[in-house]
This record gives structure tokens, sequence and C-alpha cells, in this order.
């Protein structure tokens, strides 16, 4: 008999307490601090990519899931900080494990596993995020990409890292 | 035989030739002692210091001249009061040499702290990262912490253009030399130099337009850091990035052994492209060398205006067919034909394509003829280079003679190689109508006026220049064809063959004859039985079905167009919509040679193997393939597999016998030792694992002939010789396509002359005239040179003037 109570409270308990289901999509829970999803490409204050055409992310990457191509940069037409910027810049979630090491191979901070998990598709062809996907939109007090600036300002690609083991 | 040293580097025994640099002799060991200035290629000079290490020698008694020995017999021992560099110092009997000693560790990492304390280390964005000598060395032997600041660094403007091929980052220069010294010792041209002293240093060009040099490449692949860069690669991909494809230039004869560097690439929607040309090592043909055409030429082979389709005429226009079709419609033409089918083929087909097509052609009674405008490759056959030849073995007591060529535009790469010999006391003989680079290191330099080859040749022989040749341990003679058509060039080939025969230079390694051609394989269509016609417009206007493949009569001559236009039936396989592909009733779109395997022959009778770079990417096919199609549908066998046709090639041509595409693939171990782990020793060009490449025997009986010479042209009044010459940066059969990154240095039509001839005339240099040639009139740009001899016009070949021998010219 007892048993059977017991076991009876615990129902009881039950029934009190909130619901644990969210009704997603309307309702998100937020992610860890240290959660991997979709990457982004980041942008200086100024609007100007991070990403340098460096490739070190697809150098790293364990699934060969990025694919870099660079070009040259001009003061007419700067995209990133110094001479290179990534003329082409993709990567296929389908093959991306979310393991982060393309956001430790990079030497400027431009690419960052973000918190959007969100990533379905209906084809492969989906699955290959380019650059325009990847970006984070212009900052208020920025211009977009390819910017005209003054010559000889923005020399130098890998920025000075203020704490390198941040 | 020199002297042989014996001594002890770490613990290893090492036993080198007498006046090894250590660097050399710990490399024989397996010790990499690493450098930066320092390079296998060239003289020491001691300015980086990255070498140091502990060098101990014998102690000898001065009373007796013995060594000292401790109390256990071994000799006593005594280590310098300062470390010494390696890259200069040479071995002696019985030295200790330690490399990995505490101190020597201190050293380096000082160095290497001091170098990187103006560097700015931006590898992420270097085109050397990944192959950077200074980057691995940092990493093996460096600080791990830098105590300067960035901003405390020396700050320069990155992109400097030295020319409108290398660009410079004087940041990134570690000062070492290399470069300055690879133009002034290797390539013979000091066209970039040092500017100030110290931290200030810099390099700087010295030529207008900058950096005039047809070697430049080189000092990028030879720069132990990123700080030349080249035009055409710049960003192009990360080193770790691409796949190595070994080749062969095509731009020449000469041969050159490369890599061509691949990746995808999003230009190419995703496919695999070309991104760089390098170097592959062969000591024989080309070391670790690239002329800057066979470097940079290459795009024509990824260009997007290569034929895609099969075409076949109906009425009056080229429309794309299937493979079946086109085939079909040549197939039954060739049935119905009354006589068989004529291939006119040129020099930049490989020889499995010239064997297969000669096949056919032979199966269906038909008639092979080589497209040239050099004769004289039958001798070439018969007393050309035998196997065991390699001209970085000729020196003292040998001579070498070269008759109507201008080698440092038709030959780069020969051109280095014989200014070696010279160097190292070959005698070089030149006969030449006008003054061209060879002279800088002739012994004996003639000059004939255009027209008189033969009685120069002869008047040559008879005099001291003949004693210095006759009289040479080996000969090898180079000729070409400046001022010279088909038939001047045969009487001038045979006036030397006759003088190595009568000589006894033949038939010997390091003696022969060598025909200057301007593509990669005429001297294997000479050997595989192509020869030219006598009368090419006659043989043309007689054949029923004409094959032209790897070749553009109609685009060269007028006179050969207006006979192609009429012909009964005209097949024309090519990459790319010739003026010849423009009068073809069939148009077949061939394979170029980075997207297939086969074998050229190389001027010094080399034959060498190259690999498919890239994967088909059109509809095309190679020639043996088209062949082999054609013949299947008419019944006959032929092979379409590459290495199969190539053995049955060797089975068939006595001077072929023995090889194999596995033969053409063996290597032995080359010196200097290069590889790739250790990047800062001799540069990024690649170790040769592909295949050294194997000379083909002579066959045949080589005896004397009377040359037979053409006769010139009836004087006209007023008028100017005008005389053909062959240029480097032409729009040749060879380089096919303009390539961007050459266009500055590409030729137009232009026509040289004399100052005086030109003042007479009225004449300036840019000049925009109209010439009048073969009765007609061609619109020309005058350059101006003081080496033009009086009374003669010199044409550019293959630039679309006819000019192919010499004849009277009107301005
Ligand atoms: S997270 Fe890992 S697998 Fe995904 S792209 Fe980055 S490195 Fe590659
Ligand atoms: S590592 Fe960073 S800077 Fe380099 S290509 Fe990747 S995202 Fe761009
Ligand atoms: S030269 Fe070498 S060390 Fe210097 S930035 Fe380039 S890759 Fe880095
Ligand atoms: S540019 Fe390169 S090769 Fe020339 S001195 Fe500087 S580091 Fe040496
Ligand atoms: S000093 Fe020896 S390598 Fe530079």
């Amino acid at each position: 008999m007892l048993p059977l109570l017991r076991g009876l409270l615990t129902t009881l308990k039950s029934m009190a307490e909130k619901p644990t289901t969210v009704s997603y999509p309307e309702q998100k829970r937020p992610v860890s601090a240290r959660f991997r999803g979709r990457h982004v490409l980041n942008r200086y204050e100024n609007g100007l990519e991070k990403c340098i055409g460096c490739a070190l992310c697809a150098a790293a990457c364990p699934a060969d899931a990025i694919f870099v191509e660079a070009a040259e940069n001009t003061d007419e037409k700067r995209f990133s900080p110094g001479e290179r910027y990534a003329s082409t810049y993709e990567i296929n979630m389908l093959r991306c494990i979310f393991c982060g090491f393309c956001e430790d191979a990079c030497p400027t901070e431009a690419i960052v596993l973000e918190d959007n998990y969100e990533l379905s598709f209906t084809d492969r062809k989906q699955a290959i995020y380019t650059k325009e996907m990847l970006l984070n939109p212009v900052p208020a007090q920025g211009k977009p990409t390819p910017q005209q600036v003054e010559p000889g300002v923005f020399t130098r690609s890998v920025p000075e890292m203020k704490d390198p083991t941040d | 035989m020199p002297k042989l040293v014996n001594l002890t580097i770490n613990h290893t025994r090492v036993t080198v030739p007498e006046g090894t640099l250590i660097v050399d002799a710990a490399k024989e060991a397996g010790i990499n002692i690493p450098v930066f200035c320092y390079h296998p290629k060239m003289e020491p000079v001691g300015m980086c210091r990255m070498c140091l290490v502990d060098v101990a020698r014998p102690v000898i008694d001065r009373a007796t001249g013995q060594p000292v020995l401790e109390a256990d017999g071994a000799p006593k021992l005594s280590f310098g009061p300062k470390l010494e560099t390696a890259c200069t110092t040479p071995v002696s009997e019985g030295m200790l040499v330690v490399e990995d000693s505490p101190k020597v560790t201190a050293a380096r990492k000082d160095i290497l702290e001091f170098l990187l304390t103006s560097h700015p280390l931006d590898c992420p964005i270097c085109d050397k990262g990944g192959e950077c000598p200074l980057q691995n060395l940092t990493l093996g032997y460096g600080p791990t912490e830098s105590r300067f600041d960035f901003a405390d660094k020396l700050h320069h403007a990155k992109r400097v253009p030295l020319g409108e091929l290398i660009f410079l980052d004087r940041e990134r220069c570690i000062q070492c030399g290399r470069c300055v010294r690879f133009q002034e010792k290797i390539a013979g041209d000091p066209v970039i130099g040092f500017y100030q002293r110290g931290r200030k240093l810099e390099i700087q060009t010295q030529t207008q337009p900058g950096f005039d040099s047809i070697f430049s490449g080189n000092t990028s692949d030879i720069c132990p850091v990123g700080a030349l860069t080249t035009a055409d690669f710049r960003f192009g991909a990360r080193p770790w990035e691409m796949e190595a494809h070994p080749s062969i230039c095509a731009q020449c004869a000469v041969g050159c052994n490369i890599v061509f560097n691949t990746k995808r690439e999003a230009r190419s929607e995703g496919g695999m492209a070309i991104k760089r040309v390098m170097p592959r090592q062969n000591e024989a043909v080309n070391e670790i060398w690239l002329c800057d055409k066979g470097r940079f030429g290459y795009h024509y082979l990824q260009s997007g205006e290569r034929l895609t389709r099969p075409m076949i005429r109906q009425n009056g226009e080229l429309v794309p067919v299937s493979w079946e079709t086109a085939t079909d419609t040549i197939v039954e033409r060739l049935k119905t034909g009354r006589s068989g089918l004529t291939v006119l083929a040129g020099g930049r087909l490989a020889n499995e394509d010239l064997f297969n097509l000669k096949r056919l052609a032979d199966a269906e009674h038909g008639k092979t003829l080589f497209y040239t405008h050099m004769g004289g490759g039958d001798l070439t056959g018969q007393v050309g280079l035998a196997p065991g030849s390699n001209l970085a073995t000729l020196g003292k007591g040998d001579a070498v003679l070269v008759v109507a060529s201008d080698l440092h535009e038709e030959a780069p790469i020969w051109w280095l190689r014989l200014k070696q010999a010279a160097a190292r006391g070959a005698s070089l003989v030149v006969l030449n109508p006008r003054a061209t680079r060879l002279d800088d290191f002739a012994a004996i330099s003639q000059r004939y006026h255009y027209g008189r080859v033969m009685d120069a040749l002869a008047a040559l022989f008879a005099g001291e220049a003949g004693q210095v040749l006759s009289q040479a341990a080996n000969l090898v003679i180079f000729f070409g064809s400046e001022g010279l058509g088909v038939d001047g060039s045969q009487a001038v080939a045979q006036a030397c063959a006759n003088l190595l025969i009568r000589t006894g230079h033949t038939g010997r390694p390091n003696n022969g004859l060598v025909g200057v051609w301007s593509e990669p394989n005429a001297q294997g269509a000479w050997e595989l039985g192509y020869r030219p016609a006598k009368n090419l417009t006659a043989e043309l206007a007689e054949a029923h079905v004409t094959l032209v493949a790897g070749a553009d009569p109609a685009g060269d001559d007028p006179a050969l167009a207006e006979t192609l236009q009429q012909s009964e039936f005209l097949v024309v396989a090519d990459l790319f919509m010739t003026e010849t592909a423009k009068r073809a009733n069939v148009v077949l779109p061939a394979l170029p040679y980075s997207e297939r395997e086969g074998s050229f022959t190389s001027g010094e009778r080399r034959v060498q193997r190259f690999t498919a770079a890239l994967p088909p990417r059109e509809k095309a096919h190679t020639e043996a393939m088209i062949a082999a199609r054609v013949a299947a549908r008419l019944g006959l066998k032929i092979e379409e597999s590459l290495p199969v046709v190539f053995e049955k090639l060797a089975a068939e041509t006595p001077a072929f016998t023995g090889l194999s595409f596995d033969r053409l693939a063996e290597t032995h171990p080359q010196k200097p030792l290069l590889s790739r782990e250790d990047l800062y020793y001799s540069g990024t060009a690649y170790e040769n694992t592909a295949g050294l490449g194997c000379t083909l025997a002579l066959t045949g009986s080589p005896a004397e002939a009377e040359p037979v010479t053409p006769e010139l042209p009836a004087p006209v009044e007023n008028a100017l010789l005008a005389v053909p010459i062959t240029r480097l940066y032409d729009r040749s059969s060879t380089l096919v396509h303009s390539s961007s990154i050459l266009g500055q240095r590409m030729i137009g039509a232009e026509v040289w002359l004399n100052p005086q001839d030109a003042a007479e005339r009225g004449l300036s240099a840019g000049a925009e005239i109209e010439i009048h040639l073969k009765s007609a009139n061609w619109p020309v740009k005058v350059v101006i040179n003081a080496d033009v001899p009086a009374g003669a016009a010199l044409l550019p070949r293959s630039v679309g003037i006819p000019a192919f021998e010499l004849a009277a010219l009107e301005i």
C-alpha cells in the first residue's frame, strides 16, 4: 500500500510542476555561453570585414568544409584592412562538425561560431553558406564594403591582439 | 678526381671532395644547417649569419708539422674562438663541426630575433606563408616571443612594383641578396640592386621598364621570404592548398621541367585551375630555373576561348555537332576520296599524336608533312646529342658554336647554360649577323651579311675559330633560323653536320648538332619521320583530304590561307578557332597538354613525359585519340591509350628503342640536393620525382653531303632586305594566345631598322607605317635598333607578317 501511495504522490507533484516543453519556434531557449552554432563573419566598427582571406580556417578545418579564395584590396575598393581580402568565402554546413577549429585558427577573429542552430536544408546546394550569408550586418556607424578609403590608413591586415589568451 | 677530405659533423663521419663547404657536407650527411643567404647555385657571401657553427680543427705541432695527439692517441682538436659561418668555410681534414651545441643554438636564436626586429610577420596574407624559410626556421630555431612591438618595427608601403611582373614588400626583405646575386651572376642581368645601408637597405630596380629581365620570376622562388611576389600569383592560393602535377614547359625547344600547381577556383565555377608554374629540378635541362615566358605564359591553356565542340560546315556555316557526326563526316570523305589523307602537323603535338596521325595517314595511302619554318631536323637525328649529354658538363677544352640564332630570345635557358659553360672555360663561338646577348661571353664572335651565311661558315671553319672548334674535346653546335627559311637553315645544318663529322664530333655524349626550334616537340616530329614539304602550297592544293593539327598555316601566310580556302576537304584539330580552322570543313577541339599525358622530345633530343594537371574540361580529344577513332571507323586498329601508343612508337621507331613511360619516369639523385622540407636551402623549386627523361639513341650513319644553298632574292631598287627573326614574347604558335600578364612585353607587328636607314626614310621610332612585302601591304610599327645591319629590315616571326626567308621589302 505504501509504495503505491508514494507513487501517486510523485504523480501529484509533477501535476503541479510547470511544463518543460518549449513551444519552438515561437519560443527559443538561450544557449550556453560556449555554444557552437552557425558561423558568422565579423566586421569592424567601420564596416570593414575582419576576414583577410588567409584561408587558415580552411587549413584548420578537419572536415574540409571551408573554401576561401583571396584577392587584392585597393584603397578605392577596400573590403578589409591590409592587402588581402576574401573574394569568395563558403562553408558547407553539411560537412561542418562544429568543432570550432576555424575560430581558433583565425588571426583576426573574423570567423566565430555563434548561437544560431537553425540549419535545415531541402537540398545540398542550400547547405553551402556564401560570404554574403555569413557576413554580419554593417554596424550602425559603419559603411558597407567595398569602401573607398583614404590611402595609407588601413595597412595592417592582422590587428593587434590585446590579450592573446582571450 | 678531387682529393677527398674526412671530417665529423656532430657525430657523423663524412667524406667529401676537397673544397666542399661545410653546409653542403652536412647536407650530404643528412644534417640540415639553416641558411638564408647561401644558395647552392651561387657563390657564398656570408651575409646573414644564420649558418653559424662551432668548428674545431686538429692542432698541428709547428716543429714537426704533425697533428698533436691526445693521451689516447686521437688527434687533439681545438675550437676556434668564435662561431664560423658554415656557408663560407670549406671543410678540412680531421675537422669537427658541431651544430647542435647550446652555443650554436643560442646564436641561431639571436640571429632570428634580430631578423624579426624589422619583420612584419604578416604570414596570414603572405604568399610565401606555408613554404617560407623564415617561418620554418623561426619555428625550428627562433625565439618564441618577440621583444619588439609591431609599432616599433620598420614600416613601409607594402606593395612596390619592381616591374610589371614582380612586386617587392620591403618590410619582409631580410637583405640576403639572393635576388641581386641571381640577377647579376646567373641571369647576367644586373637590373636590381641594393640601395642605402643597414636597416634602410632596400632593393631597387635600375632599369626602365622596371626589373627588365626575362628570368625575373626565379627571384621569387629563391627569395627566402615573401618579399618578392609575382603579379601572376599574388594571393592566388596558399601553398598547401595546391596540387602539384609534373609537366614540361611547351614554350620552346628546351623542354624545362615544370610543375603545374592547381587548385579549385571560384572563377572556374569550382573546377580545378592552374594557379602557377614552378620549376622542377632537372640538372641536365633547366636545373631549377625557368624563363618568364614559361612561367607566366601558360594562361592560354585555360582560356575561355578554347574550342569546346566539334563543328562541321553546313551551308557555309560551322555548326556544332557530336563527335560521332564529326568522325562520320571525315570517315565518309576518306572512304569516297580518290586518294588518301594529307596530314600537316606542327611541332606542338606530342610524340603520341604525331605517331598515331602518321599511322592513320600511312594506312590511308596518305602523307605526313611537317609544318615548320626551319629545316635540318633530319641531321639532328643523325648527328645530334647522344645519350649522356649534359650542357652542364661542358667546360675547359670544349667548344660550342652558335649559328644564326639569338639564344637569349629563342631559348633562354640554353643561353643561361652556355653562359655557365663559358664561365667554366668552354670556348663559345658565335656567328650571327647582328650583336646578341651571346656576345657577352663569346670567345669569338663574327658577323656576316644576311644571305651570306654559307660563305661566313666556310670562312669561319677555315680560320682561327675552325681550329678552336675542330680541336675541342667536345663540340656542340646550335643552329637557328635568323634570316633563314627551311632551305637556308637546312643548308646551315648540313654545313655544321659536315664539320662535326669531319672532326669526329659525332656519336658521343656532349657532341652534336642542336636545332633551335620554336616548338616543344619539333625534334620529335623529325625523329618520327615528319618532313617539311618542298612546296607546301602545291601539296595542299593537290590534297583531297587535309588534316591540319597543331599548326596555323593560314594565320601565318595569306597565300596558304588562299590555298586552304580552296581545299577539297579540310579537317583542323586545334585549341582555338585559328585562321586555318575558320576555313575548315570539320573543326575538332584538341586537348591542351595540361589536360592529358604524353611526351615531348626536346631540342637536346631528350624525351620527357608530362602528366595531366587538370581533368579534361571541354569535350576535347587528343590528336592521338582522333586518329584512333577515325581509324576504328575505317576498320583499322590504332591504339588510343597514350602509354600503349608510346610503347608501340618505341617498338617501331629505332631511336626510341627500349623507351616506355616508365623509363621516362625514372629518376636518380641530383646535385645540389633539394628537398621540399628544407625550403630554405634552394628555394621553392620542386624536387624531381616524376622522371628526368631519356635522350634518344642516334640512328642512321651520318655522312657528309654538299649543302644546297638557296638562292638569294633578286635585288630590288631602293628596297630593304626583309629578315625573319624569332623573339621571345611573340604570339607564336608556342605562346598561342596572348597572356594578359605578359601583355605589356608582348610584341606586335613591327619592323626593326638601322638608325641610318630609318633616318634616310624619315622614320622615327614608334611610327606606324606600311611595308610592302610579297605584293601586299602590312601595317607595322617602327623599332630603331643600332644592332640591325644597314639595309636589313628585321621582322619578328608569327605576328601575322609572312616573312619566312629573306625577301625584298619596300617602305
Ligand atoms: S567548425 Fe570545425 S568543421 Fe566546422 S567549419 Fe569550422 S573547423 Fe570546419
Ligand atoms: S582564418 Fe579568419 S581571416 Fe583567415 S580566411 Fe578564415 S575567417 Fe578569414
Ligand atoms: S616572409 Fe615568411 S615569416 Fe615573413 S610574413 Fe611571409 S610567411 Fe611570414
Ligand atoms: S628580396 Fe628576398 S631574395 Fe632579395 S634580398 Fe630581400 S629577402 Fe633576399
Ligand atoms: S651567412 Fe651562411 S647562410 Fe647566410
